[in-house]
């Protein structure tokens, strides 16, 4: 048992102390300003770097002195979609992260999880297989629609019994109806070579050939999902505490988790539906960010949000330029840069116990 | 858990007694609104407390689970002021009074200095004043701790005992808590509750509650009372499990029995 209360800290003068205190806020909200500094180079990057290298200068002026020319075409019709909606998907899938953990009290939980990643991948496998859809605009609403109804049914089974949807029964039924819909996905893939072809890029997640207008479409659905995880905060912060600590504080745990369901269906969701299954945003981003701004959910919401799109960019553009000029997508990315990061994490017991 | 009827004295301690799984902590938890009686009722002041609000009642009554635990890395001024929650609506910024009511839990359970600290990082008794603090900062008349001492050496139940006492004393709080040690509740309770397979077996002041009667029937032990030399309350000593016979004490051998000190392997009955 470590004692750390020293006897010397009795006689700093409480004015110190106070301003020790208030610095705290103030380095966090300096590093809040930092990381949309960071943001916004890592869209530059993502404007600029691919298999045709283009200077900050063109990537810019491609909005501002638009000539027709193939640089900037580039970048207004290839790019800048796939900017766009990694931000979206990854603020999107960290944030959700962020939103399970809290209710669950669960150092795993992410959306994956929750069945939604495998839920939108056989809604979109068997919608290729069965009704022979082509396009991959098409593949959104069928995501969207089979990542909804995964999650529903995980809810449901997890809800059955008298203490309701338990964290542990969550993750139990999550497991239980993702295995059984990846069994499904492995049997019409090995029977049907026509859909693993037109798949399988799909399935590994990516950002490329995604259309603008579709992603509008969902947009609305990932920005109430933000909305009602921000004015959670502070129901996240009390029932982080345990459940019963909550209940004391007169938090109404059954709603607050129905609550975060919906919000993490409707975010995870829309990021599924747009960019396919990506796995380890949810999981690695909450915990990376946990480390350093502490369990507060007012502070851990906003840098979420940053460094999952933050996280989601730097993957695609990794994507874009070590195989060039081929691609690598970017759900492959993501696992390859966040399995050792969260191995790093893990080692130097910065993973927090929740 | 049926038939129990309970009215909880103001401005007391109240100490529910029993054995493990008899219901204490349901008692509580029922008190605490957390579980619905499937018939009658909880009323404070007069009112069901399964009609009210949850925040409404937690602006009344305080809870402190068993053994709680805090997210790693979260300070101690952090975590006092999330038993705020019931005090403030969606969009409510930080007020004075929110100010002052974590400064002042603070101050009474002798943890201001210690608010930079993160909670994990302090020692068991440091950390359950911390969370009574945080109950402290919800500001309510009635407080509920369920076995607030366990895993806490004898320094450190001593140490969250009288910090409770002294909240009694000094601020009039009703305390209602489940306790395991039976001297513990007699010194410190006014008024004793003890259960037994979810009933309520014996209730009143710790000398009528903690005589060798109702500890038979609660726990099934023969013991002995004697009178606290420190308090002149009463004192448990239990003799041995009804029916048997007691195991000598451990103390210095006699000549006859004196063994090389290396062979005394259990020190508890002084048998190899």
């Amino acid at each position: 048992m470590i004692h750390t209360a020293r006897p010397d800290q009795r006689s700093t003068p409480p004015t110190a102390r106070r301003a020790a205190r208030a610095l705290r806020p103030a380095l966090r909200s300096a590093g809040l300003l930092a990381s949309l500094g960071v943001l916004v180079g890592t869209v530059l990057a993502s404007l600029r770097f691919g298999s045709l290298p283009l200077s900050t200068a063109t990537a810019i002026e491609a909005f501002t002195a638009f000539d027709g020319s193939t640089e900037h075409l580039i970048v207004r019709e290839l790019r800048l979609p796939r900017t766009v909606i990694g931000l979206g998907v990854g603020a999107a899938l960290a944030v959700a992260g962020v939103a399970l953990q809290a209710v669950t009290r669960n150092p795993l939980a992410s959306p994956e999880i929750l069945g939604v990643n495998a839920g939108a991948a056989f809604a979109v496998v068997a919608a290729v297989h069965l009704l022979g859809i082509v396009s991959p605009s098409a593949y959104v609403w069928f995501a969207f629609a089979g990542a909804f109804v995964a999650m529903v049914v995980v809810f449901l089974i997890a809800s059955a019994g008298r203490d309701g949807a338990t964290p542990i029964k969550l993750a139990l039924s999550g497991a239980v109806v993702t295995a059984l819909l990846t069994s499904w996905i492995s049997a019409i893939l090995v029977l049907d070579e026509r859909t693993l072809d037109q798949v399988r890029f799909w399935l590994a997640g990516s950002l490329v050939g995604r259309d603008l207008d579709a992603f509008a479409e969902i947009a609305p659905f990932l920005l109430v999902g933000l909305a009602i995880g921000g004015a959670m905060v502070r129901q996240f912060d009390t029932m982080s505490l345990g459940e019963s600590l909550a209940a004391g504080l007169g938090q109404r745990t059954r709603a607050v988790r129905a609550l975060t369901v919906l919000a993490v269906v409707l975010l995870a969701g829309a990021a599924v539906a747009a960019a396919g299954p990506i796995a380890f945003i949810g999981l690695a981003v909450p915990h990376a960010v946990r480390a350093v701004v502490g369990p507060s959910h007012g502070w851990l919401l906003p840098y979420a949000a940053i460094y999952g799109a933050v996280l989601l960019l730097v993957a695609d553009v990794l994507g874009r330029i070590v195989a060039r000029p081929s691609e690598i997508e970017v759900g492959i990315m993501t696992a390859i840069i966040g399995a050792p990061f969260l191995v790093h994490l893990v080692r130097s017991r910065r993973l927090s116990q929740l | 858990m049926d038939e129990l009827s309970l009215g909880v004295p103001d401005g007391r301690i109240t100490c529910i007694i029993g054995p493990n799984g008899c219901g204490k902590s349901t008692l509580l938890r029922a008190l605490a609104r957390l579980l619905r009686p499937t018939a009658g009722a909880v009323l404070l002041d007069g009112r069901a407390i399964h009609r009210l609000p949850t925040k409404e009642v937690a602006r009344h009554v305080g809870l402190l689970p068993q053994a709680p635990v805090a997210p790693q890395g979260l300070t101690v001024a952090d975590l006092v002021a999330r038993g705020r929650f019931p005090h403030r609506h969606l969009f409510d910024s930080w007020s004075c009074e929110d100010e002052a009511a974590v400064e002042q839990a603070l101050t009474v359970t002798h943890t201001a200095e210690l608010r930079d600290q993160q909670v994990d990082e302090l020692s068991g008794g440091q950390r359950q004043r911390v969370w009574i603090a945080m109950a402290l900062a919800q500001r309510t008349p009635v407080l509920l701790l369920d076995e607030p001492t366990t895993h806490l050496d004898i320094a450190h139940q001593l140490e969250v005992l009288e910090l409770l006492a002294e909240l009694n004393r000094s601020q009039q709080r009703t305390v209602v808590m489940v306790l395991h040690d039976l001297n513990e509740a007699a010194r410190y309770g006014h008024h004793l509750v003890a259960m037994r397979a979810g009933r309520i077996v014996a209730e009143g002041p710790p000398g009528a509650v903690v005589t060798a009667e109702t500890v038979r029937a609660l726990f099934g032990i023969d013991s002995r009372i004697l009178t606290d030399p420190v308090t002149g309350g009463p004192l448990l000593v239990p003799v041995a499990r009804a029916g048997s016979s007691p195991v000598p004490a451990a103390g210095p051998p006699s000549p006859r029995e004196s063994r090389p000190v290396a062979d005394r392997q259990n020190p508890i009955t002084g048998r190899g």
